[in-house]
Protein backbone atom coordinates (compact mmCIF):
# COMPACT_ATOMS: atom_id res chain seq x y z
CA UNK A 1 0.00 0.00 0.00
CA UNK A 2 1.23 3.51 -0.68
CA UNK A 3 0.56 6.67 1.30
CA UNK A 4 0.56 10.39 0.39
CA UNK A 5 4.14 11.66 -0.02
CA UNK A 6 3.46 15.10 1.45
CA UNK A 7 2.64 13.77 4.95
CA UNK A 8 4.65 12.59 7.96
CA UNK A 9 3.53 9.51 9.89
CA UNK A 10 3.75 8.25 13.48
CA UNK A 11 4.06 4.67 14.72
CA UNK A 12 0.64 5.15 16.32
CA UNK A 13 -0.83 5.60 12.80
CA UNK A 14 -1.47 9.34 12.83
CA UNK A 15 -0.47 11.66 10.02
CA UNK A 16 0.65 15.31 9.90
CA UNK A 17 0.34 17.75 7.02
CA UNK A 18 2.46 20.87 7.66
CA UNK A 19 1.45 24.25 6.23
CA UNK A 20 3.77 26.98 7.56
CA UNK A 21 3.47 27.11 11.34
CA UNK A 22 0.30 25.04 11.29
CA UNK A 23 -0.33 21.37 10.81
CA UNK A 24 -3.37 19.26 10.09
CA UNK A 25 -3.52 15.89 11.83
CA UNK A 26 -5.55 12.74 11.37
CA UNK A 27 -5.43 8.96 11.46
CA UNK A 28 -4.13 6.94 8.53
CA UNK A 29 -6.25 4.87 6.15
CA UNK A 30 -4.41 1.84 7.55
CA UNK A 31 -5.65 2.68 11.08
CA UNK A 32 -9.18 3.33 9.86
CA UNK A 33 -9.27 0.02 7.99
CA UNK A 34 -7.94 -1.87 11.00
CA UNK A 35 -10.54 -0.28 13.31
CA UNK A 36 -13.45 -1.09 11.01
CA UNK A 37 -16.55 1.07 10.78
CA UNK A 38 -15.97 4.08 12.98
CA UNK A 39 -19.10 5.16 14.84
CA UNK A 40 -17.89 7.90 17.18
CA UNK A 41 -14.99 10.24 17.73
CA UNK A 42 -14.26 12.32 20.80
CA UNK A 43 -12.53 15.41 19.43
CA UNK A 44 -10.10 17.61 21.39
CA UNK A 45 -11.25 21.06 22.44
CA UNK A 46 -10.08 24.12 20.54
CA UNK A 47 -7.33 25.67 22.67
CA UNK A 48 -6.19 22.32 24.08
CA UNK A 49 -2.42 21.86 24.27
CA UNK A 50 -1.26 18.64 22.64
CA UNK A 51 2.06 17.03 23.50
CA UNK A 52 3.75 14.73 21.05
CA UNK A 53 2.67 11.10 21.49
CA UNK A 54 0.23 12.09 24.26
CA UNK A 55 -3.47 11.19 23.99
CA UNK A 56 -5.82 13.83 22.60
CA UNK A 57 -9.06 12.05 21.84
CA UNK A 58 -10.83 8.76 21.40
CA UNK A 59 -12.09 6.92 18.36
CA UNK A 60 -14.71 4.21 18.64
CA UNK A 61 -15.50 1.62 15.98
CA UNK A 62 -17.97 -1.23 16.00
CA UNK A 63 -15.26 -3.49 17.40
CA UNK A 64 -12.87 -1.37 19.44
CA UNK A 65 -12.16 1.89 21.18
CA UNK A 66 -8.74 3.47 20.74
CA UNK A 67 -7.02 6.56 22.01
CA UNK A 68 -5.73 9.11 19.55
CA UNK A 69 -2.05 9.98 20.03
CA UNK A 70 -0.85 13.41 18.92
CA UNK A 71 1.89 13.06 16.29
CA UNK A 72 3.23 16.53 17.19
CA UNK A 73 2.95 19.08 20.02
CA UNK A 74 0.96 22.28 19.71
CA UNK A 75 -2.24 24.13 20.40
CA UNK A 76 -5.47 23.02 18.75
CA UNK A 77 -6.86 25.88 16.64
CA UNK A 78 -9.63 24.04 14.80
CA UNK A 79 -11.36 20.67 14.90
CA UNK A 80 -13.27 18.89 12.14
CA UNK A 81 -16.83 19.45 13.37
CA UNK A 82 -18.19 17.35 10.48
CA UNK A 83 -16.85 14.23 12.22
CA UNK A 84 -19.29 14.63 15.11
CA UNK A 85 -22.22 13.69 12.90
CA UNK A 86 -20.29 11.82 10.21
CA UNK A 87 -17.49 9.81 11.85
CA UNK A 88 -17.59 7.53 8.80
CA UNK A 89 -15.52 10.21 7.00
CA UNK A 90 -12.54 8.71 8.84
CA UNK A 91 -13.09 5.45 6.94
CA UNK A 92 -14.07 7.06 3.65
CA UNK A 93 -11.33 9.68 3.32
CA UNK A 94 -8.77 9.42 6.13
CA UNK A 95 -6.26 11.77 4.52
CA UNK A 96 -8.81 14.32 3.27
CA UNK A 97 -12.30 15.03 4.61
CA UNK A 98 -11.52 12.80 7.59
CA UNK A 99 -8.90 15.18 9.04
CA UNK A 100 -9.28 15.56 12.81
CA UNK A 101 -7.67 18.80 13.99
CA UNK A 102 -5.48 21.74 13.01
CA UNK A 103 -2.67 22.61 15.33
CA UNK A 104 -0.33 25.59 15.82
CA UNK A 105 3.02 23.80 15.87
CA UNK A 106 5.07 24.10 19.06
CA UNK A 107 8.32 22.61 17.73
CA UNK A 108 8.92 21.80 14.05
CA UNK A 109 11.96 19.73 15.05
CA UNK A 110 9.55 17.07 16.29
CA UNK A 111 8.70 16.30 12.65
CA UNK A 112 12.14 14.76 12.25
CA UNK A 113 11.09 11.97 14.57
CA UNK A 114 8.23 10.95 12.26
CA UNK A 115 8.27 8.67 9.23
CA UNK A 116 7.93 9.55 5.57
CA UNK A 117 5.46 7.73 3.31
CA UNK A 118 7.91 5.03 2.26
CA UNK A 119 8.97 4.27 5.84
CA UNK A 120 5.34 4.15 6.96
CA UNK A 121 4.51 1.79 4.08
CA UNK A 122 7.28 -0.51 5.32
CA UNK A 123 5.98 -0.18 8.88
CA UNK A 124 2.51 -1.33 7.90
CA UNK A 125 3.54 -3.90 5.31
CA UNK B 1 -11.10 -30.93 33.50
CA UNK B 2 -7.62 -31.12 34.99
CA UNK B 3 -6.91 -28.75 37.82
CA UNK B 4 -3.43 -27.28 37.41
CA UNK B 5 -2.20 -25.62 40.59
CA UNK B 6 0.85 -23.41 40.72
CA UNK B 7 4.02 -25.38 41.29
CA UNK B 8 6.51 -24.53 44.03
CA UNK B 9 8.74 -23.13 41.30
CA UNK B 10 5.86 -20.95 39.98
CA UNK B 11 5.28 -19.58 43.47
CA UNK B 12 8.96 -18.92 44.13
CA UNK B 13 9.18 -17.07 40.81
CA UNK B 14 6.14 -14.88 41.63
CA UNK B 15 7.34 -14.13 45.16
CA UNK B 16 10.70 -13.09 43.80
CA UNK B 17 9.02 -10.85 41.21
CA UNK B 18 7.06 -8.95 43.87
CA UNK B 19 10.01 -8.92 46.26
CA UNK B 20 8.78 -10.87 49.29
CA UNK B 21 10.23 -14.00 50.89
CA UNK B 22 7.06 -15.98 51.57
CA UNK B 23 3.31 -16.03 50.97
CA UNK B 24 2.80 -15.08 54.65
CA UNK B 25 4.71 -11.84 54.02
CA UNK B 26 1.88 -10.78 51.65
CA UNK B 27 -0.41 -10.61 54.69
CA UNK B 28 1.95 -8.52 56.83
CA UNK B 29 -0.57 -5.65 56.87
CA UNK B 30 -3.28 -7.78 58.50
CA UNK B 31 -3.13 -7.40 62.30
CA UNK B 32 -2.20 -10.75 63.93
CA UNK B 33 -5.29 -10.60 66.15
CA UNK B 34 -7.64 -11.01 63.18
CA UNK B 35 -5.67 -13.69 61.31
CA UNK B 36 -7.17 -17.12 60.94
CA UNK B 37 -4.83 -18.78 63.44
CA UNK B 38 -5.87 -16.41 66.21
CA UNK B 39 -9.58 -17.07 65.95
CA UNK B 40 -11.42 -18.72 68.75
CA UNK B 41 -13.77 -20.97 66.81
CA UNK B 42 -16.33 -23.10 68.67
CA UNK B 43 -16.29 -26.86 68.12
CA UNK B 44 -18.20 -28.35 65.17
CA UNK B 45 -21.97 -28.79 65.55
CA UNK B 46 -24.49 -31.12 63.95
CA UNK B 47 -27.24 -29.54 61.82
CA UNK B 48 -29.78 -29.71 64.64
CA UNK B 49 -27.42 -27.80 66.94
CA UNK B 50 -26.61 -25.23 64.25
CA UNK B 51 -30.30 -24.55 63.72
CA UNK B 52 -30.83 -24.07 67.44
CA UNK B 53 -27.85 -21.74 67.74
CA UNK B 54 -28.91 -19.63 64.75
CA UNK B 55 -32.46 -19.43 66.14
CA UNK B 56 -31.04 -18.24 69.46
CA UNK B 57 -28.96 -15.56 67.71
CA UNK B 58 -31.89 -14.49 65.54
CA UNK B 59 -33.98 -14.16 68.71
CA UNK B 60 -31.64 -11.39 69.84
CA UNK B 61 -32.74 -9.21 66.91
CA UNK B 62 -35.10 -6.56 68.15
CA UNK B 63 -37.84 -6.11 65.57
CA UNK B 64 -39.54 -2.80 66.32
CA UNK B 65 -43.31 -2.80 66.54
CA UNK B 66 -43.43 0.77 65.29
CA UNK B 67 -40.73 2.58 63.33
CA UNK B 68 -40.37 6.14 62.14
CA UNK B 69 -36.84 5.53 60.88
CA UNK B 70 -36.07 6.70 57.36
CA UNK B 71 -32.83 8.63 56.81
CA UNK B 72 -32.41 7.37 53.27
CA UNK B 73 -34.25 4.02 53.46
CA UNK B 74 -38.04 3.76 53.58
CA UNK B 75 -40.49 1.03 54.52
CA UNK B 76 -43.25 0.77 51.93
CA UNK B 77 -45.85 -1.82 51.10
CA UNK B 78 -44.37 -4.33 48.65
CA UNK B 79 -47.07 -6.03 46.56
CA UNK B 80 -46.71 -9.83 46.60
CA UNK B 81 -46.23 -9.92 42.85
CA UNK B 82 -42.77 -8.36 43.29
CA UNK B 83 -41.44 -11.38 45.18
CA UNK B 84 -43.20 -13.72 42.77
CA UNK B 85 -41.53 -12.15 39.73
CA UNK B 86 -38.00 -11.89 41.11
CA UNK B 87 -38.23 -15.43 42.54
CA UNK B 88 -38.63 -16.94 39.10
CA UNK B 89 -35.48 -18.98 38.35
CA UNK B 90 -35.15 -17.44 34.87
CA UNK B 91 -34.46 -14.13 36.62
CA UNK B 92 -33.11 -15.23 40.00
CA UNK B 93 -30.26 -17.29 38.57
CA UNK B 94 -29.46 -15.52 35.31
CA UNK B 95 -26.11 -13.94 34.65
CA UNK B 96 -25.17 -10.82 32.68
CA UNK B 97 -27.01 -11.06 29.34
CA UNK B 98 -23.96 -10.76 27.09
CA UNK B 99 -25.55 -13.18 24.59
CA UNK B 100 -28.73 -11.55 23.28
CA UNK B 101 -29.75 -14.71 21.41
CA UNK B 102 -30.37 -16.48 24.73
CA UNK B 103 -31.17 -13.53 27.01
CA UNK B 104 -34.13 -11.66 25.54
CA UNK B 105 -36.23 -11.91 28.70
CA UNK B 106 -33.56 -10.49 30.98
CA UNK B 107 -32.65 -7.82 28.44
CA UNK B 108 -36.26 -6.77 27.99
CA UNK B 109 -36.74 -6.50 31.75
CA UNK B 110 -33.70 -4.22 32.02
CA UNK B 111 -34.86 -2.15 29.05
CA UNK B 112 -38.25 -1.68 30.72
CA UNK B 113 -36.50 -0.74 33.98
CA UNK B 114 -34.49 1.92 32.12
CA UNK B 115 -37.65 3.20 30.44
CA UNK B 116 -39.45 3.48 33.79
CA UNK B 117 -36.53 5.36 35.37
CA UNK B 118 -36.44 7.76 32.41
CA UNK B 119 -40.17 8.37 32.76
CA UNK B 120 -39.88 8.91 36.50
CA UNK B 121 -36.90 11.29 36.29
CA UNK B 122 -37.76 13.08 33.06
CA UNK B 123 -34.32 12.19 31.70
CA UNK B 124 -33.35 10.76 28.31
CA UNK B 125 -31.29 7.69 29.20
CA UNK B 126 -30.93 5.50 32.30
CA UNK B 127 -28.38 2.82 33.10
CA UNK B 128 -29.21 -0.81 33.87
CA UNK B 129 -28.66 0.11 37.58
CA UNK B 130 -25.87 0.32 40.16
CA UNK B 131 -25.15 -1.17 43.59
CA UNK B 132 -27.04 1.44 45.58
CA UNK B 133 -27.77 5.14 45.92
CA UNK B 134 -24.35 5.93 47.37
CA UNK B 135 -22.39 4.37 44.52
CA UNK B 136 -24.74 5.82 41.90
CA UNK B 137 -24.11 9.28 43.39
CA UNK B 138 -20.35 8.73 43.43
CA UNK B 139 -20.40 7.45 39.84
CA UNK B 140 -22.37 10.55 38.83
CA UNK B 141 -19.59 12.73 40.25
CA UNK B 142 -16.90 10.80 38.37
CA UNK B 143 -18.99 11.05 35.20
CA UNK B 144 -19.25 14.83 35.61
CA UNK B 145 -15.46 15.01 35.97
CA UNK B 146 -15.00 13.11 32.69
CA UNK B 147 -17.53 15.32 30.92
CA UNK B 148 -16.03 18.62 32.11
CA UNK B 149 -12.39 17.47 32.37
CA UNK B 150 -12.38 19.03 35.82
CA UNK B 151 -11.27 17.36 39.03
CA UNK B 152 -13.23 19.07 41.78
CA UNK B 153 -16.80 18.28 42.81
CA UNK B 154 -19.16 20.10 45.17
CA UNK B 155 -21.68 18.27 47.30
CA UNK B 156 -24.40 19.78 49.44
CA UNK B 157 -24.29 18.92 53.15
CA UNK B 158 -27.96 18.02 52.62
CA UNK B 159 -26.91 14.87 50.72
CA UNK B 160 -27.12 11.68 52.83
CA UNK B 161 -23.92 11.62 54.96
CA UNK B 162 -23.32 7.92 54.20
CA UNK B 163 -23.51 8.66 50.49
CA UNK B 164 -21.07 11.54 50.95
CA UNK B 165 -18.59 9.21 52.64
CA UNK B 166 -18.77 6.81 49.67
CA UNK B 167 -18.32 9.80 47.36
CA UNK B 168 -15.15 10.75 49.29
CA UNK B 169 -13.85 7.19 48.90
CA UNK B 170 -14.56 7.08 45.17
CA UNK B 171 -12.89 10.46 44.64
CA UNK B 172 -9.79 9.71 46.74
CA UNK B 173 -8.32 7.30 44.17
CA UNK B 174 -8.35 9.51 41.07
CA UNK B 175 -7.39 12.60 43.11
CA UNK B 176 -10.70 14.42 42.81
CA UNK B 177 -11.26 17.10 45.43
CA UNK B 178 -14.64 17.04 47.18
CA UNK B 179 -15.89 20.33 48.62
CA UNK B 180 -18.95 20.40 50.85
CA UNK B 181 -21.49 23.19 50.50
CA UNK B 182 -23.00 23.85 53.92
CA UNK B 183 -26.73 24.09 54.45
CA UNK B 184 -28.56 26.56 56.62
CA UNK B 185 -28.71 24.83 60.01
CA UNK B 186 -29.71 27.98 61.91
CA UNK B 187 -32.77 27.83 64.20
CA UNK B 188 -35.82 28.35 62.05
CA UNK B 189 -33.63 28.48 58.92
CA UNK B 190 -34.58 26.66 55.76
CA UNK B 191 -32.24 23.70 56.23
CA UNK B 192 -31.39 23.95 52.54
CA UNK B 193 -28.48 24.72 50.23
CA UNK B 194 -27.96 28.36 49.24
CA UNK B 195 -27.66 28.73 45.45
CA UNK B 196 -25.72 31.98 45.97
CA UNK B 197 -22.94 29.98 47.67
CA UNK B 198 -22.16 28.06 44.46
CA UNK B 199 -20.39 30.83 42.55
CA UNK B 200 -17.69 31.20 45.22
CA UNK B 201 -16.76 27.52 44.83
CA UNK B 202 -14.77 28.32 41.69
CA UNK B 203 -14.18 25.65 39.04
CA UNK B 204 -16.24 22.55 39.81
CA UNK B 205 -17.26 19.58 37.66
CA UNK B 206 -20.62 19.27 39.33
CA UNK B 207 -22.86 20.30 42.18
CA UNK B 208 -24.69 17.45 43.90
CA UNK B 209 -27.85 18.26 45.85
CA UNK B 210 -30.56 16.02 47.28
CA UNK B 211 -34.34 16.28 46.91
CA UNK B 212 -35.75 15.98 49.54
CA UNK B 213 -32.50 16.50 51.41
CA UNK B 214 -31.29 14.35 54.28
CA UNK B 215 -33.22 16.49 56.77
CA UNK B 216 -36.44 16.08 54.80
CA UNK B 217 -36.33 19.65 53.53
CA UNK B 218 -37.23 20.55 49.94
CA UNK B 219 -34.28 22.17 48.15
CA UNK B 220 -34.52 24.94 45.56
CA UNK B 221 -33.39 22.52 42.83
CA UNK B 222 -34.04 24.79 39.85
CA UNK B 223 -31.98 27.62 41.39
CA UNK B 224 -29.22 25.19 42.33
CA UNK B 225 -29.18 23.80 38.77
CA UNK B 226 -28.95 27.31 37.35
CA UNK B 227 -26.11 28.17 39.75
CA UNK B 228 -24.21 25.02 38.79
CA UNK B 229 -24.64 25.76 35.09
CA UNK B 230 -23.43 29.34 35.60
CA UNK B 231 -20.19 27.80 36.90
CA UNK B 232 -19.92 25.56 33.83
CA UNK B 233 -20.71 22.59 36.06
CA UNK B 234 -23.17 19.75 35.74
CA UNK B 235 -26.03 19.51 38.20
CA UNK B 236 -26.48 16.12 39.86
CA UNK B 237 -29.87 15.57 41.48
CA UNK B 238 -29.84 12.90 44.21
CA UNK B 239 -33.52 12.09 44.57
CA UNK B 240 -35.88 9.83 46.48
CA UNK B 241 -37.76 7.98 43.73
CA UNK B 242 -41.30 7.82 45.13
CA UNK B 243 -41.18 11.61 45.67
CA UNK B 244 -40.95 12.03 41.90
CA UNK B 245 -44.63 11.08 41.66
CA UNK B 246 -45.50 14.44 43.25
CA UNK B 247 -42.40 16.65 42.82
CA UNK B 248 -41.09 18.19 39.62
CA UNK B 249 -39.02 15.77 37.52
CA UNK B 250 -35.26 16.46 37.61
CA UNK B 251 -35.23 16.63 33.82
CA UNK B 252 -37.62 19.58 34.03
CA UNK B 253 -35.51 21.66 36.43
CA UNK B 254 -32.21 21.24 34.60
CA UNK B 255 -30.57 18.21 36.19
CA UNK B 256 -27.80 16.81 33.99
CA UNK B 257 -27.44 13.57 35.94
CA UNK B 258 -29.89 11.95 38.36
CA UNK B 259 -28.71 9.49 41.01
CA UNK B 260 -30.98 7.73 43.47
CA UNK B 261 -31.35 4.98 46.00
CA UNK B 262 -34.02 2.76 44.45
CA UNK B 263 -34.84 0.83 47.64
CA UNK B 264 -38.25 2.49 48.20
CA UNK B 265 -39.40 0.89 44.92
CA UNK B 266 -40.33 -2.57 46.14
CA UNK B 267 -37.19 -3.56 48.06
CA UNK B 268 -37.41 -4.40 51.78
CA UNK B 269 -35.49 -2.48 54.41
CA UNK B 270 -32.51 -4.57 55.47
CA UNK B 271 -29.12 -3.86 56.96
CA UNK B 272 -26.54 -3.88 54.18
CA UNK B 273 -28.99 -4.34 51.32
CA UNK B 274 -29.17 -5.56 48.64
CA UNK B 275 -30.52 -2.26 47.37
CA UNK B 276 -30.30 -0.75 43.90
CA UNK B 277 -28.78 2.45 42.53
CA UNK B 278 -30.54 4.42 39.82
CA UNK B 279 -28.79 6.71 37.36
CA UNK B 280 -30.18 8.74 34.47
CA UNK B 281 -28.71 11.45 32.25
CA UNK B 282 -29.05 13.29 28.98
CA UNK B 283 -28.33 11.46 25.72
CA UNK B 284 -25.46 13.86 24.89
CA UNK B 285 -23.57 12.40 27.88
CA UNK B 286 -24.34 8.75 27.21
CA UNK B 287 -20.78 7.76 26.28
CA UNK B 288 -19.54 8.85 29.68
CA UNK B 289 -22.21 6.94 31.60
CA UNK B 290 -20.87 4.08 33.72
CA UNK B 291 -22.06 0.49 33.59
CA UNK B 292 -24.45 -1.42 31.42
CA UNK B 293 -27.05 -0.08 29.04
CA UNK B 294 -29.65 -2.09 27.17
CA UNK B 295 -30.90 -0.85 23.81
CA UNK B 296 -33.82 -1.85 21.63
CA UNK B 297 -33.14 -2.87 18.05
CA UNK B 298 -34.42 -5.06 15.20
CA UNK B 299 -33.04 -8.46 14.24
CA UNK B 300 -32.37 -9.58 10.66
CA UNK B 301 -36.04 -10.58 10.31
CA UNK B 302 -37.22 -7.14 11.42
CA UNK B 303 -38.40 -8.35 14.83
CA UNK B 304 -37.90 -6.21 17.92
CA UNK B 305 -35.01 -7.33 20.11
CA UNK B 306 -32.81 -6.10 22.93
CA UNK B 307 -29.02 -5.98 23.31
CA UNK B 308 -26.37 -4.59 25.60
CA UNK B 309 -25.32 -1.45 23.79
CA UNK B 310 -22.44 1.04 23.75
CA UNK B 311 -20.32 -1.66 25.36
CA UNK B 312 -17.14 0.02 24.17
CA UNK B 313 -17.40 2.21 27.30
CA UNK B 314 -17.25 -0.82 29.55
CA UNK B 315 -14.50 -2.63 31.36
CA UNK B 316 -14.72 -5.92 29.46
CA UNK B 317 -13.85 -3.98 26.27
CA UNK B 318 -12.00 -0.90 27.39
CA UNK B 319 -10.14 -2.28 30.39
CA UNK B 320 -8.51 0.40 32.54
CA UNK B 321 -9.92 3.21 30.40
CA UNK B 322 -13.54 2.14 30.86
CA UNK B 323 -16.08 4.70 32.07
CA UNK B 324 -16.09 2.71 35.31
CA UNK B 325 -14.23 -0.28 36.66
CA UNK B 326 -16.06 -0.31 39.96
CA UNK B 327 -19.67 -0.94 39.05
CA UNK B 328 -22.11 -3.54 37.89
CA UNK B 329 -25.84 -3.65 37.53
CA UNK B 330 -27.97 -4.89 40.41
CA UNK B 331 -30.21 -6.80 38.03
CA UNK B 332 -32.53 -8.63 40.43
CA UNK B 333 -33.23 -5.55 42.57
CA UNK B 334 -33.75 -3.49 39.40
CA UNK B 335 -36.30 -6.13 38.40
CA UNK B 336 -37.97 -5.72 41.81
CA UNK B 337 -38.25 -1.97 41.12
CA UNK B 338 -39.66 -2.72 37.66
CA UNK B 339 -42.24 -5.14 39.07
CA UNK B 340 -43.12 -2.66 41.83
CA UNK B 341 -43.61 0.30 39.48
CA UNK B 342 -45.63 -1.87 37.11
CA UNK B 343 -47.82 -3.15 39.95
CA UNK B 344 -48.58 0.23 41.55
CA UNK B 345 -48.67 2.19 38.28
CA UNK B 346 -48.46 5.98 38.00
CA UNK B 347 -51.59 6.61 40.07
CA UNK B 348 -50.56 4.14 42.76
CA UNK B 349 -47.12 5.69 43.06
CA UNK B 350 -48.69 9.09 43.41
CA UNK B 351 -50.93 7.74 46.18
CA UNK B 352 -47.88 6.29 47.95
CA UNK B 353 -46.14 9.68 47.84
CA UNK B 354 -49.24 11.62 48.87
CA UNK B 355 -50.12 9.27 51.74
CA UNK B 356 -46.52 9.35 52.99
CA UNK B 357 -46.51 13.15 52.93
CA UNK B 358 -49.94 13.33 54.61
CA UNK B 359 -48.84 10.98 57.41
CA UNK B 360 -45.61 12.97 57.92
CA UNK B 361 -47.78 16.09 58.38
CA UNK B 362 -50.07 14.24 60.76
CA UNK B 363 -47.02 13.02 62.71
CA UNK B 364 -45.44 16.48 63.02
CA UNK B 365 -48.81 18.03 63.84
CA UNK B 366 -49.60 15.46 66.53
CA UNK B 367 -46.27 16.10 68.29
CA UNK B 368 -46.47 19.88 67.93
CA UNK B 369 -50.07 20.20 69.09
CA UNK B 370 -49.34 18.68 72.48
CA UNK B 371 -46.11 20.65 72.86
CA UNK B 372 -43.82 17.60 72.65
CA UNK B 373 -41.77 18.81 69.71
CA UNK B 374 -41.44 21.61 67.18
CA UNK B 375 -40.07 21.81 63.68
CA UNK B 376 -36.38 22.62 63.66
CA UNK B 377 -36.49 24.24 60.21
CA UNK B 378 -38.85 26.43 58.23
CA UNK B 379 -39.40 25.73 54.55
CA UNK B 380 -41.18 22.69 53.15
CA UNK B 381 -40.87 18.96 53.76
CA UNK B 382 -42.44 15.89 52.22
CA UNK B 383 -42.31 12.47 53.91
CA UNK B 384 -39.68 13.15 56.55
CA UNK B 385 -39.35 15.93 59.10
CA UNK B 386 -36.69 17.24 61.49
CA UNK B 387 -38.17 17.96 64.91
CA UNK B 388 -36.62 19.49 68.01
CA UNK B 389 -37.40 17.48 71.10
CA UNK B 390 -35.82 18.06 74.54
CA UNK B 391 -33.49 15.27 75.65
CA UNK B 392 -33.94 13.53 72.29
CA UNK B 393 -31.14 10.95 72.52
CA UNK B 394 -32.20 9.60 75.94
CA UNK B 395 -35.86 9.40 75.00
CA UNK B 396 -35.04 7.76 71.66
CA UNK B 397 -33.19 5.03 73.58
CA UNK B 398 -36.05 4.67 76.08
CA UNK B 399 -38.59 4.27 73.28
CA UNK B 400 -36.44 1.66 71.56
CA UNK B 401 -36.79 -0.45 74.71
CA UNK B 402 -40.55 -0.29 74.20
CA UNK B 403 -40.34 -1.40 70.57
CA UNK B 404 -40.69 2.07 69.06
CA UNK B 405 -37.94 3.51 66.85
CA UNK B 406 -38.46 7.26 67.06
CA UNK B 407 -36.59 8.04 63.87
CA UNK B 408 -32.92 8.98 63.63
CA UNK B 409 -30.95 10.94 66.27
CA UNK B 410 -29.34 13.67 64.18
CA UNK B 411 -26.73 14.83 66.70
CA UNK B 412 -24.85 11.55 66.12
CA UNK B 413 -23.79 12.86 62.72
CA UNK B 414 -24.23 16.60 63.10
CA UNK B 415 -23.34 17.93 66.59
CA UNK B 416 -24.97 21.26 65.77
CA UNK B 417 -28.34 19.50 65.62
CA UNK B 418 -28.61 18.63 69.32
CA UNK B 419 -31.95 17.38 70.57
CA UNK B 420 -33.41 16.78 67.14
CA UNK B 421 -34.98 13.70 65.61
CA UNK B 422 -35.46 12.93 61.93
CA UNK B 423 -38.82 11.17 61.64
CA UNK B 424 -40.18 9.53 58.49
CA UNK B 425 -43.67 8.42 57.58
CA UNK B 426 -44.92 6.28 54.72
CA UNK B 427 -48.26 4.85 53.69
CA UNK B 428 -47.55 2.06 56.22
CA UNK B 429 -47.48 4.56 59.11
CA UNK B 430 -50.86 4.29 60.81
CA UNK B 431 -52.66 6.83 62.97
CA UNK B 432 -52.34 4.29 65.80
CA UNK B 433 -48.54 4.23 65.33
CA UNK B 434 -48.49 8.01 65.69
CA UNK B 435 -50.72 7.90 68.78
CA UNK B 436 -48.40 5.32 70.38
CA UNK B 437 -45.40 7.54 69.69
CA UNK B 438 -47.11 10.53 71.31
CA UNK B 439 -48.03 8.53 74.43
CA UNK B 440 -44.57 6.97 74.73
CA UNK B 441 -42.84 10.35 74.39
CA UNK B 442 -45.16 11.88 77.01
CA UNK B 443 -44.29 9.07 79.39
CA UNK B 444 -40.55 9.64 78.96
CA UNK B 445 -40.67 13.43 79.32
Amino acid sequence: MSYPDDLRYSKEHEWVRVDGSRATIGITSFAADELGDIVFIELPEVGAALSQFGTFGVVESVKAVSDLYAPISGEVVEVNEALRDSPELLNADAFGDGWIAKVELADTAELDGLMDAAAYADETA
Amino acid sequence: MTYSPHTEADRAHMLEAVGVASVDDLFADIPPAVRAGAWSVPPPLVEQEVRAELARLAGRNRIPEVSFLGAGVYRHLIPSVVGEVIGRPEFATSYTPYQPEVSQGTLQSIYEFQSLICELTGMEVATASHYDGATATAEAALMACRLTRRSRVAVSAGVNPDHRRVLETYCSGPGIEVVTVSIDLAEGGDGTTDPAAVEALGEIACLIAAQPNFYGQLEPMRELADAAHASGAHFVAAVEPTSLAVLEAPGAYGADIVAAEGQPLGIPVSFGGPYVGLMAARMASVRQMPGRLVGATRDVHGRKGYVLTLQAREQHIRREKAASNICTNQALMALAATAYLTAVGPIGLREVAELSAAQARHLAGALESVGLAERRFGGSYLNEVTLRLPDAARRHAALAERGIVAGHVLERGEPELRDTLLLAATELTTDTDIARLVVALEETA
